[in-house]
């Protein structure tokens, strides 16, 4: 079990023991009541349901923070025509990793969502694209697909209501793009994941051209929680405009790594706390707060954060998909942009130059910083490259790749400077590598 | 060139899509194809396309798009590492190093008795457990230290 530690959990809740994902165990911690409630119970309308998730103010988990009820009222529920409900487990935002939880340990959670979504936003099927390098979680998912067919709750007339929904499994094969939505969807229809140019929003034109909406699974597992309890209590787990709680993957230089669901605003050091506070006790440097695609900051405007999205946005950076990287002062700042850099040039699906030659180029003058071959002039010529690529592209992987360079460099300048100048690491290569805690003797 | 058992497989996935759109099943069916013949040759990819009704060229659009599939022959067990930020953080880039150095070859190098082959990858959605590596597309393996690198090569001698 990755899931390390809570506070006042909601999506959580009872998943001890192997057996806590089987449907079996779902329901007995009143699993599927939220979609008997919607279908059988109360007879919900639609309308009454997109007005749940709207007051609850669900935010998306995946990474926009987009208002999910908004997003399902966007789709035209009395088109005729088949229409898609999708979600996007293509987790590989670095330092992302609670989808993966999420459907290894409570795969029914998603699977409810996702009906009562579809049932919401009148869609008869849906498809959950699941990352390619977690082959166990697609198995898992598969088994607690198979159960729900079992039980009734996917098929033919779910519940007695007469509402019909089908939902598959697609694997991903290794591509960071097709969590892109637009990307996503291209991917499912057999095709290279390249993102599409927008308008038309999926809402109009999406899988097979159909109107599709995309959310994130932890979006969807939250659903069940909203109908059940409602929206107000949702709203109050969390802080005004950031409604519930939300699960952190707490990544890096910290003694405990892994999940954390936590109600939004909760100060981020009590997160670090949870996350048994800094390896080997030494001081924090920087966070990347969002995944690696948010603005990295300097540990100390990190430390005054609620994790949230306003106060991390107030701070210049973006709560994200809730990876929160850590790194100490064993960090060379360089190296871990030349990372970064290195990732989005790999990822890049070539589709706009702007993007595809750019960070090519962000990352070979990164590189050049870090092998000191710097020149007086790279910070410069870095800025004007990341300006270039920003808002010329047709997704948002440029400035993805933008956003760190921009920001590693705006508050960690000096760091850069003095490699350039001096040709080497501020921070000495043995304290970098005793950092990683990879070799034991030199820790 | 495709087994009946792939076949099989196959058919399970294309009934998955909407009738008109079995092209959806193509990237599962590559990856099939990749799993019975440890790698994916042009006439894999064409018996792939030929069975969804496609273009062999837009089959290998896909299977040249997507980082898991090996247009090369690979080793008897590809081991890809991440080295990705967070994964360098506790150790990615050092358990690469490691791995180059105890199997006597580089990234994208498979050894001479063709047993292993090296990757270095990208986040895999697991940087909780990191160092990770992912051995032959489906064995995700966690914390990986000396001490466990060593254990996983000595179960493939």
């Amino acid at each position: 079990m990755a899931i390390l530690g809570a506070l006042n959990p909601m999506l959580t809740v009872g998943l001890d023991g192997d057996k806590a994902w089987h449907l079996a165990d779902y329901v007995k911690r009143g699993g599927y009541t939220a979609l008997n409630k919607v279908l059988a119970g109360e007879k919900m309308t639609q309308d009454d349901v997109i007005g749940v998730v709207k007051k609850s103010v669900l935010r998306g988990r995946g990474g926009a923070g987009f208002p999910t009820g908004l997003k399902w009222s966007f789709m035209p529920r009395a088109f005729p025509g088949d229409k898609y409900v999708v979600c996007n487990s293509d987790e590989g935002e670095p330092g992302t990793f609670k989808d993966r939880d999420i459907l290894l340990f409570n795969p029914h959670a998603v699977i409810e969502g996702m009906i009562i979504a579809g049932y919401a936003m009148g869609a008869a099927r849906g498809y959950n694209y699941i990352h390619g390098e977690v082959w166990e979680v697609y198995l898992r998912f598969e088994e607690a697909l198979a159960e729900a067919r079992a039980a009734g709750f996917l098929g033919k007339n779910i519940v007695g209501s007469g509402f019909d929904f089908e939902l598959f499994a697609h694997h991903g094969f290794g591509a960071y793009i097709c969590g892109e939505e637009t990307a996503l969807l291209e991917s499912i229809e057999g095709k290279k994941g390249q993102p599409r140019f927008k308008p038309p929003f999926p809402a109009s034109y999406g899988l097979y051209g159909k109107p599709t909406t995309i959310n994130n699974t932890e979006t969807f597992a939250a659903v069940p929680l909203i109908i059940n309890g409602g929206a107000d209590a949702y709203l109050e787990a969390g802080k005004a405009n950031n409604g519930g709680t939300k699960l952190f993957s707490v990544s890096g230089h910290v003694n405990k790594p892994g999940n954390y669901e936590i109600p939004l605003g909760t100060p981020f050091s009590t997160l670090l706390e949870m996350a048994g506070g800094m390896r080997g006790g030494r001081a924090l440097k920087a966070c990347i707060p969002g995944g690696s695609s948010s603005p990295v900051l300097p540990g100390s405007i990190m430390m005054d954060c609620t994790m949230d999205y306003d106060s991390i946005s107030k701070a210049g950076s973006m709560l994200g998909s809730g990876a929160v990287i850590v790194m100490d002062e064993t960090t060379c700042m360089v190296r871990a942009l030349e990372r970064l850099s290195f990732f989005y040039y790999e990822e890049s699906c070539g589709q706009c130059t702007p993007c595809r030659e750019g960070t090519n180029w962000l990352y070979k003058i990164v590189h050049r910083i870090e092998q000191g071959q710097g020149r007086a002039d790279d910070l410069d010529l870095l800025g004007s490259i990341t300006t270039n690529i920003m808002g010329r592209t047709i997704c948002a992987l440029g400035d993805a790749a933008s956003m760190p360079v921009q920001s590693f460099v705006k508050h960690f300048r000096d760091e850069f400077a003095y490699h350039i100048e001096h040709k080497k690491c501020l921070v000495p290569p043995d304290v970098q590598r005793a950092g990683s805690g990879f070799f034991k003797a030199t820790v | 060139m495709l087994t009946p058992e792939s076949l099989k497989r196959i058919d399970r996935e294309i009934a998955k899509y909407p009738p008109e759109q079995k092209q959806s099943a193509i990237m599962a069916a590559l990856a099939i194809a990749q799993e019975q013949q440890g790698w994916l040759s042009p006439e894999g990819i064409e018996a792939v396309a030929n069975y969804l009704g496609m273009a062999p060229m837009a089959a290998y659009e896909v299977a040249s798009f997507y980082n898991m599939y090996d247009l090369k022959p690979v080793g008897k067990y590809k081991l890809t590492v991440c080295t990705n930020l967070p994964c360098m953080l506790s150790g990615g880039v050092d358990a690469g190093e490691y791995l180059k150095q105890k199997l006597g070859i580089d990234f994208n190098e498979t050894t001479a008795d063709g047993k292993f082959t090296l990757k270095q990858g990208e986040c895999m959605g697991a940087c909780g457990d990191a160092p990770v590596m992912l051995v032959n597309n489906r064995r995700m393996c966690s914390s990986m230290l000396p001490e466990q690198i060593d254990k996983l090569l000595a179960e493939f001698e």
